[in-house]
């Protein structure tokens, strides 16, 4: 559906370019959800407003379902903006209008009839849940409200796009997480494309499919979230996932460094994270272990583990590669 | 008692001048907001990183802007005389007051307008971009209802601004309450004639504060 193609930007500042993205090249299907994690300053807020040209290029291609939007007229990049829905960190509504007037708005800037602007209306904000405050202004909302109003101005024209940028980060954690799960339903509901920025991993693990690590303007790592979170191989996306799993890889060596035995880490990924393979492999070939450090918990809807172990005894060898056939994924990190 | 206090004053002539002033007033509020405004929106959109950002025309404008409030009110006032004349027939009376008025006024409005527009979040014009709205519907349905309370409160301080300056175009026979002050109340040294303007100028300048406010506070919806 989303298509970038060695695409880069440059920002001249004092006659000097300083470039902000080199070469990106993505590929987005159509009903994902993409995420793209960076530290500020990375070049993530430029990616996403390149997709909908709030940023023109300095070279390169941004197709979105085989139209290249770079080439677009003025006139038909609104037309095709329209389509695009966006929410903001900060939401940016506007704060002279009602919910209902500010949900209205996209509406009437595409030039939709009058008389069918209120029905609209009032089935976004029943989508989004705030039928109720429907006459009130943006500043008598809590902050979750005003995203929800957000997200309801974005959808308004049936955009098969929605673009994130950082919407959840001006928001307590329970917030995040039911604006998340908003996103989540309408996704689903609305077989919505959705791509959003974020410097949160926490963000990436509970709705993205796939992610897109982003540093020095640069995409160091992209695949499956699951992969990217349980085996990351860039030092930005390392430390991105020991961030939000409060791991610090210095104590881990210092730890490792008092117990006897080989070290293994096992991944577990689907239902075999609710198995017995473990304990009932380790009776059978009589190896003993000690756990150093673990982690049990849910990408999108996959739930997952990670374990840190030590073992000991003479047919650990032979363990591992029944474990292995199970499915565990085994990495030895001291022999 | 009061009589004797205010032994110079003609009633009927101070209600002639105040009516006067509200008449001068009124027009060149008038002309000063219709030609104000777009100069404002226009200074404001060919601004640096702005909507239309033209850096000549904007530099252009500017600096017609800033020569227009360099001028002395007073100045301006005498140098307008024949254009005033070709315009309305007349430097005289209210008809010959409102021109000057107008072109003194309407700079200062604009850059209050500018600087009333540069208050908006840039967050909300980049959404409204994102949706696909035209530059017009931008300015229309989002700008300038978002700085209505900035701008209502410039119009206020160009109102006000309006008074003395009618006051002041009573130098050069502007008709009013201020050409009431300067050939009663100075030149002829009538004291109770220049209080009595005064303390109607003061009192218009109240009313026009508070309902200024009044109508700022009313779209304020920080």
């Amino acid at each position: 559906m989303i298509v970038l193609e060695n695409l880069s930007k440059a920002y001249r500042v004092n006659g000097r370019e300083i470039p902000a993205l080199k070469r990106i090249d993505l590929t987005i299907a159509a009903g994902e959800i993409f995420g793209i994690i960076g530290h500020s300053g990375a070049g993530k807020s430029t990616l996403i407003r390149l997709i909908n040209q709030l940023e023109r290029p300095s070279g390169g291609r941004v197709l979105i379902d085989e139209v290249d939007m770079t080439e677009l007229s003025s006139d038909g990049l609104r037309k095709a903006r329209q389509k695009i829905g966006m929410i903001f960190q900060h939401f940016n509504l506007l704060m002279s209008k009602t919910v209902a007037q500010n949900i209205a708005f996209p509406l009437e800037v595409a030039g939709a009839e009058p008389a069918s602007i209120a029905p609209r209306v009032n089935e976004l904000l029943a989508l989004v849940g705030l039928t109720e405050h429907a006459n009130k202004y943006p500043s008598q909302l809590s902050g979750g409200q005003k995203q929800r109003v957000g997200i309801a101005r974005a959808l308004a024209n049936n955009p098969k796009l929605l673009l994130c940028d950082e919407a959840t980060s001006a928001l307590d954690p329970q917030t995040t997480a039911s604006v998340l799960q908003l996103l989540l339903e309408i996704n689903q509901k609305l077989q919505l494309t959705i791509v959003l920025i974020t410097h949160e991993m926490n963000v990436i693990r509970t709705i993205c499919d796939r992610v897109a690590v982003i540093d020095g303007g640069e995409i160091v790592e992209m695949g499956p979230v699951s992969r990217v979170f349980l085996h990351p191989q860039h030092p930005t996306t390392r430390r991105f996932v020991y961030e939000s799993e409060h791991i610090d890889e210095n104590h881990e060596a210092d730890d490792f460094a008092h117990v006897p035995g080989k070290i293994v880490r096992l991944t577990y990924l689907g239902e075999a994270t609710y198995q017995s393979h473990l304990s009932s492999l380790a009776r059978e070939y009589e190896v003993d272990f000690s756990i150093l450090a673990g982690r049990i918990e849910r990408i999108k809807h996959t739930p997952c583990g990670q374990l840190t172990l030590a073992l000991q005894g003479p047919k650990v060898a032979l363990m591992l590669q029944q474990l292995a056939h199970e499915g565990i994924e085994i990495e030895e990190l001291r022999a | 008692m009061i009589n004797e206090l205010f032994a110079n004053i003609d009633w009927a002539d101070i209600g002639t001048a105040t009516l006067d002033t509200l008449s001068m007033l009124g027009g060149s509020l008038l002309f000063t907001l219709v030609l104000g405004l777009p100069l404002g929106i226009l200074l404001f959109l060919t601004g640096k990183r702005q909507l239309l950002e033209q850096p000549l025309v904007y530099n252009l404008l500017s600096f017609l802007v800033n020569v227009l409030r360099s001028v002395p009110f007073v100045i301006l006032l005498i140098i307008m005389i024949p254009f005033t004349v070709l315009i309305t027939g007349t430097s005289l009376g209210v008809a010959g007051a409102i021109p000057p008025l107008v072109v003194g006024a309407t700079p200062f409005f604009a850059r209050l307008v500018e600087t009333a527009l540069r208050e908006v979040d840039r967050g909300i014009i980049e959404a409204t971009q994102a949706m696909g709205a035209t530059t017009g519907q931008i300015v229309m349905k989002a700008l300038l209802p978002e700085a209505m309370p900035g701008i209502l409160a410039a119009i206020t301080v160009t109102a006000i601004t309006l008074v003395s300056y009618a006051a002041m175009s009573g130098v050069i026979g502007g008709g009013g309450l201020g050409d009431l002050a300067i050939r009663f109340g100075y030149q002829r040294f009538q004291t109770d004639v220049m209080v009595v303007t005064v303390v109607l100028l003061l009192i218009l300048v109240q009313i026009l504060q508070m309902v200024g406010d009044k109508l700022v506070q009313h779209f304020s919806r920080r």
